[in-house]
């Protein structure tokens, strides 16, 4: 999903603004929130993790830059809660505003009319057995899909139609691009990719740098020929 | 700790809803807060660390598979379900990020901190990692190789950094008691 949540490559967000002797949590109600989420998740109202994940993507966009970080899990996790039924939005609305709460203020929230099914998981944990062998081998150059899609996935959007090069196998796992949608688990071997800046961001890119990242089988091609430019890349030494 | 924008009152709106349905105890919240002030001493990551400095055996294991090689540490606390350990070298500096969210290793680490979960250092960090890195105060030179490794899936990284010198006769604990989470996520050394 191209939302507000896929920031690699993005410009404009200024100095990275560490905090020092940072508490885990600066209110109780960031506090809250992190409780709320493990105990629904332990519950089984939060399905899983890659559910989750996508409902905070789905969050408003302007929440999702503005309302920190337990401010989007708080949307994500309203998200899910009025789509299972589990929390009534009119009862919420009103305690808010009991609360002192702005009928102007930004929410988060956003729940879907018609949300995704998704079953209970059985499993504690992603890892998952694949059947068949791995498509990709370590050295194997590739190129990443190219095309966006609106569900969730794990393709970032800045290494898009890339080519990359499989530094080595990261096992089988849970697809979270059918997973968060209740689609099934559809397990799918896992690679870590490394691409080198030039390929990422031209001629800008800063001298001697990649970037690796663990992508999904169906997000990978081969290159079609052998007359396809492949990257220029120092050989990795220590894999 | 009191706080009174919106998202604190909808949250605790929320809280009194889900109390009031037996979804959650107040408690709950309480022992989270508690849990998280007791924590005291070195992270988990630094424990790993100082081994790896002081048993060249368990480092090797450590760069090999690290899910198996901490293993015996039981560590507890957001399960990390595959670990991989990458060192920095005199040719390398690496340094972890998860643009898509904020994947971080838990279990070692405890929560990151706001920063690394923030649209500066998510959009950042891959597009110009050196320049990030410098306003952190961590000059990578030229002839270094930099590596970003953008945690997309269930692996979780952590960054070995490279033992600074003059601590020779340290032990295990007293080597740990150095090593800042900074440094195992690579946006400092040591």
């Amino acid at each position: 999903m191209d939302s507000m949540h896929d920031l690699g490559g993005r410009q404009g967000f200024g100095e990275v603004q560490p905090e020092e002797d940072e508490p885990v949590f600066h209110h109780r109600w960031e506090a809250c929130v992190y409780t709320l989420v493990n105990q629904m998740m332990g519950r089984g109202v939060i399905r899983n993790v890659d559910q989750f994940r996508h409902a905070i993507e789905r969050i408003e966009p302007r929440a999702y830059l503005g309302h920190g970080y337990y401010g989007r899990w708080l949307g994500g996790l309203e998200n899910l809660l009025t789509e299972s039924g589990v929390l009534d939005p009119a009862r919420l609305e009103l305690l808010v505003k009991e609360k002192g709460g702005r009928v102007d203020d930004l929410v988060a929230a956003r729940p879907s009319p018609e949300p995704d099914r998704v079953p209970p998981t059985e499993s504690a944990g992603a890892g998952r057995a694949v059947t068949d062998a791995p498509r990709f081998s370590v050295g194997q150059p590739v190129r990443t899909r190219a095309t966006s899609v609106s569900t969730h996935t794990r393709l970032p959007a800045y290494a898009r139609g890339r080519l990359g090069r499989i530094v080595s196998l990261q096992g089988g796992w849970v697809f979270p691009d059918t997973n968060a949608h209740g689609r099934g688990e559809n397990p799918q071997h896992l690679y870590c990719v490394r691409f080198s800046g030039e390929e990422l961001w031209g001629d800008e890119a800063e001298p001697g740098q990649s970037v690796h990242l663990d992508l999904f089988e169906s997000y990978l091609a081969a290159l079609d020929t052998p007359s396809v430019e492949e990257p220029e890349q120092k050989e990795p030494e220590n894999e | 700790m009191s706080d009174h924008s919106p998202q604190a009152i909808r949250a605790e709106a929320l809280e009194s809803l889900l109390v009031e349905q037996g979804l959650i105890s107040e408690a709950a919240v309480d022992e989270t807060i508690a849990l998280f002030n007791d924590r005291v001493g070195p992270l988990n990551g630094a424990l790993v660390v100082a081994r790896a400095w002081t048993d060249p055996a368990f480092r090797q294991a450590l760069l090999e598979d690290a899910t198996a090689a901490i293993e015996p540490f039981d560590f507890k606390g957001g399960e990390v379900q595959r670990l991989v350990v990458v060192e920095n070298t005199p040719e390398i500096h690496n340094v972890v990020v998860c643009t898509l969210c904020s994947c971080y290793p838990w279990a070692l680490l405890g929560l990151p901190p706001t920063w690394y979960k923030d649209p500066a250092y998510r959009s950042r960090i891959v597009r110009e990692p050196r320049k990030v890195l410098s306003e952190f105060g961590l000059e990578v030179s030229a002839d270094k190789e930099v590596r970003v490794w953008d945690s997309s899936a269930e692996v979780r990284y952590l960054v070995l950094p490279e033992r600074p010198p003059g601590t020779e006769d340290l032990d295990v604990e007293a080597l740990s008691a150095l090593v800042p989470r900074e440094a195992m996520i690579g946006v400092a050394v040591l």
